[in-house]
């Protein structure tokens, strides 16, 4: 396989194969959290914090623990393990230094654990044989991606409040017509680079 | 093979090991707020520990704010105005917080966490509310679901209340309930009787307090209660007084007649009273006693589904159908009225009342919340 750089995936992770609207990874906060452009970008720096830690820590994990000693099959609570780690550790924080943004995210917060879009940054990092460097720059570009996306949600649903939508639509009906149509703007992007 | 367990079984042991002693001293130092000062009305300081709610720390330094939800942020009675530290106003308030409380400092003691030093300031009164050790010496059935619970006070305690003002009984851990939780109740014994007051506790279904009272409370059993709190009281005057409860809403009035009745009062008193058949009316006896001792007292029960077997010749309908036919007998323009019961027959009486020319200011009430 052709060697990436950093740079290109960092890009490539926000844009051209955005976690969300090309993988559809990381659905249900989306669809819950993106009521409120503020508490939104809470989460999607919640998110992308966390992205960007436990790819880091899980390549460290996953090339020095697991594979030297040939049990790569569990990577898979391995790395759920180091991500709740993470995520609790998050939330000690945001409880000490925003605790309006804290009572605003509620049960999501602890439920970024559990969220696939990070999951799946730590498993597609090992398929696709990233190095340490283009991991990172994978994590924190998939965050980023997500942040902007559900930003970009939770913009249009503000709007949307004023409008007059058909009832049987409203809620999460109209939520997913609109990612999908975001998608399909997102997969405009893709014939920039691609990175599978 | 089995070195192959092993060493899994390791691995995933250290690791996790590693993870929870690394959150260990994380908690340590983010969660750790350290000792704060609270400054109450800026003449007292104490010096507690940080972390919980301001609520439940004022508790603990023997500061008894009234709050009937139990700290779970739904009841409002625990407002209290935060001069400084209290941190920016969290969503759970704002729900039960008017704009006119926002901007004076207002805050619901059981939501802010102390955090760093803080400056409070609460009305005098509170400082007189105590908690109090008592021995339940008498449980009996007023009907199928209100029991009059008496509650002897251990120790040299006095309690000294106001006829009208409510206690928060606090539960124990009962089957498979753990918690411990809170609930005000209107004390229906006399206010010159100190050393023991008396409750009417309603089963409400599912309810984790008085299921308790109901269920596993005897007599001889030793609880917990802090008061007397509450403004709902008696005010002085000399016009007409018409009294309005239902269920267990008795409890308040029956210590204001008991009250009227030890002032040698002359005032002209009407109580009407909502059940909603004959098996939900008790206290007749009492009524009748009340009648013969007060100079103008008159109790007008009202069935809103009376059965048939109840024979029943009183007034029917909801209470509001009696209120409107007996107003017409009462001086309006100077009397006072006081109501206990559900918010929704408040509503209704409110309505009747100011109708009948009784203006807001003279009608008071306490809602169960």
């Amino acid at each position: 396989m052709e060697y990436l750089s950093p740079i290109t995936i960092f890009f490539a992770a926000i844009f051209t194969s955005n976690i969300l609207l090309t993988y559809f990874l990381g659905m249900c906060s989306f669809l819950s959290v993106s009521k409120q452009i503020k508490t939104a970008f809470g989460l999607g720096l919640a998110v992308t914090f966390v992205l960007t830690i436990t790819s880091a820590l899980n390549y460290i994990i996953y090339y020095t623990l697991l594979q030297p000693f040939g049990i790569e099959y569990l990577r898979y609570i391995v790395f759920i393990v180091l991500v709740a780690a993470v995520v609790q550790l998050l939330e000690m924080f945001i409880q000490r230094f925003s605790e309006v943004l804290y009572i605003n995210l509620g049960i999501f917060l602890p439920l970024i654990t559990v969220n696939c879009a990070i999951l799946g940054v730590s498993l597609f990092m090992i398929i696709r044989e990233y190095t340490f460097l283009q991991s990172v720059f994978f994590g924190a570009g998939s965050g980023l991606g997500w942040l902007l996306v559900i930003v970009a949600m939770a913009g249009i649903r503000e709007r949307l409040n004023e409008q007059k939508i058909p009832p049987a639509l409203r809620g999460a009906g109209i939520v997913l017509i609109i990612s999908g149509i975001m998608a399909m703007g997102f997969v405009g992007f893709s014939g920039i680079v691609q990175i599978q | 093979m089995i070195s192959n367990i092993l060493l899994t079984v390791a691995l995933l042991c250290g690791i996790n090991g590693l993870l929870a002693l690394f959150l260990i001293i994380a908690e340590r130092f983010f969660l750790n707020y350290g000792p704060c000062t609270i400054t109450v009305n800026e003449s007292k300081t104490v010096r507690v520990p940080g972390g919980s709610s301001l609520l439940s720390t004022l508790n603990n330094e023997k500061i008894f704010l009234p709050s009937a939800c139990g700290g779970r942020g739904t009841c409002g009675t625990c407002k209290c105005r935060i001069t400084q530290g209290a941190g920016p106003l969290l969503p759970t308030e704002m729900p039960l917080l008017t704009q006119k409380e926002i901007a004076d400092q207002i805050r619901l003691a059981c939501q802010v966490k102390v955090k760093r030093d803080l400056s409070i300031r609460i009305p005098e009164a509170l400082f007189s509310i105590k908690e109090f050790k008592a021995q339940v010496t008498l449980i009996k059935d007023l009907t199928y679901d209100i029991k009059l619970i008496r509650f002897k006070i251990l120790g040299d305690d006095e309690i000294l209340f106001k006829p009208g003002q409510y206690v928060q009984l606090q539960s124990v851990s009962y089957d498979d309930v753990k918690e411990s939780v809170s609930r005000a109740y209107s004390i229906a014994s006399s206010s010159d009787e100190k050393k023991s007051i008396d409750l009417m506790i309603r089963l409400v279904p599912e309810g984790i307090c008085t299921t308790w009272v109901h269920q596993y409370l005897s007599e001889g059993d030793e609880v917990r209660f802090t008061g007397p709190m509450g403004d709902f009281c008696l005010c002085e005057g000399t016009g007409e007084i018409i009294m309005v409860a239902g269920g267990s809403g008795m409890a308040p009035i029956v210590s204001f007649l008991r009250y009227l009745i030890q002032t040698k009062s002359k005032r002209k008193v009407t109580y009407f009273f909502g059940a909603v058949t004959k098996k939900d009316l008790f206290y007749l006896d009492e009524m009748k006693r009340f009648e013969k001792e007060m100079v103008d007292f008159t109790f007008i029960p009202a069935l809103s589904q009376p059965e048939p077997d109840d024979q029943w010749d009183g007034e029917t309908g909801l209470i509001t159908v009696p209120m409107k036919k007996y107003i017409q007998q009462i001086d309006t323009e100077t009397c006072q009225a006081y109501l206990c019961g559900s918010p929704g027959m408040i509503k209704a009486c409110v309505q009747i009342l100011n109708e009948n020319g009784v203006t807001s200011d003279r009608i008071f009430y306490d809602p169960f919340a």
